[in-house]
């Protein structure tokens, strides 16, 4: 009896387990953005009920990730990258994980609502049911352009922020919205193209494997082009100037070329030097949201003191 | 061999329930203080006790004169 209860011992999940499960490098970008769409909003919040709307987005955030790997425990467990994750790797058991997930969806929601405003919180309902049920169950082994539905997911948080200040969308924080949604793609792909993924071997399509890197280069040039204007488009309304504008400019100037190279190359010149302007763009993308979102900050502590804005 | 009394399973447990310990102490922290930022951003207190669902006589606000609005008088 001893000797069962040992071996079962080893595997009973430590704190950092759960804490692992609710993807803390995920949850780093969504607290980012959602600060940054809070505080651009014209309306003004007290701290403590700022810090309470972040932690709850954070937290929803985190559960929709515990969902995630709740429902994808069985592809997880075949794939390089993510088979030591807490469940493939028989550290937390499938049912906790989907408990932790829906306890803390309804907690962040909750809170939310309480802290904010009904419709803020519905967002972050919203936002968890898209990237648990619509991108996870849904499109993610379904369809190759699962990355750019599901980035959408991604791309509500300062959308959430916004919200939790003034209670409504606008122009400006669906511009912020469509922002990440449109970065998301060429930032995932540039990824995809330099890292030996065994997507296949779990039946996921994803598009470097259904349609090869040729069609994924295309791609990533679309949509970096696609993204400029929504970028720049964000510099003209309330919540942008003319500081915001010149490092949009120059952020988009440098993807876009970044975009081009890619596309301008095909697989014999990226192994000759190891893929390493994919790896450059890649680490430019990352650059380029928390710059661009930074600037927006920027434009409204400028703005605070006076200055700043149009 | 000097025998150890405490298996590293208990020290794994003692840490999560320390943890869930803390987490549950952070969350009544975080309750209390949206209570306080709440209550103080009412500004009147008076208004917290609109919450009873009780007529209160005293929280209603004094209308003004009729004379004042000159919707009082005879058409």
């Amino acid at each position: 009896m001893s000797d069962v209860s040992l071996d079962t011992a080893t595997t009973e999940p430590g704190l950092g387990d759960y804490f692992a499960l609710m993807k803390p490098r995920v949850m780093s970008l969504v607290v980012f953005t959602a600060l940054a769409g809070l505080m651009v909003a014209p309306v003004h919040v007290n701290a403590f009920i700022g810090f309470v709307a972040i932690l709850c987005i954070a937290v929803g955030a985190g559960a929709s990730g515990a969902l995630n790997m709740w429902w994808d425990a069985d592809i997880d467990a075949l794939m390089r990258r993510t088979a030591k994750r807490p469940i493939p790797a028989g550290r937390v058991a499938p049912g906790d994980a989907l408990a932790l997930g829906l306890a803390l969806s309804g907690f962040a929601v909750v809170l939310l609502a309480l802290a904010t405003n009904l419709f803020a919180a519905g967002l972050l309902a919203f936002t968890i049911f898209f990237y648990a049920v619509v991108y996870s169950m849904w499109l993610k082994r379904a369809t190759p352009q699962n990355i750019v539905i599901g980035g959408a997911a991604g791309a509500f948080p300062p959308m959430i922020g916004w919200a939790a200040a003034t209670g409504s969308v606008s122009l400006e924080s669906a511009l912020m919205f469509a922002l990440i949604f449109m970065w998301t793609p060429p930032h995932f792909w540039a990824l995809a193209l330099f890292v030996k993924s065994d997507y296949g071997d779990a039946n996921v399509p994803m598009l470097t494997e259904t349609h090869g890197r040729r069609v994924t280069r295309n791609h990533i040039l679309a949509y970096t082009i696609l993204l400029a204007p929504v970028s720049l488009a964000l510099g003209f309304t309330s919540i942008g100037g003319p500081l915001y504008l010149v490092v949009a400019a120059v952020l988009n100037a440098r993807f876009l070329w970044g975009a081009w190279m890619i596309w301008k190359r095909d697989e014999t010149q990226a192994e000759a030097d190891k893929y390493a302007m994919e790896k450059r763009v890649f680490r430019h993308s990352l650059s380029y949201l928390f710059l661009s979102f930074g600037a927006l900050v920027a434009e409204a502590a400028l703005h605070a003191m006076g200055f700043g804005g149009w | 061999m000097a025998i150890h009394v405490e298996h590293e399973l208990h020290t794994r447990r003692l840490g999560r329930n320390v943890g869930v310990g803390l987490l549950l102490a952070g969350f009544v922290a975080l309750v209390f203080g949206l209570t306080v930022v709440k209550v103080m951003q009412l500004g009147d207190v008076n208004k917290l006790e609109g919450y009873d669902h009780v007529l209160q006589p005293q929280n209603i606000p004094a209308l003004p004169p009729a004379s004042a609005t000159g919707t009082g008088g005879k058409s």
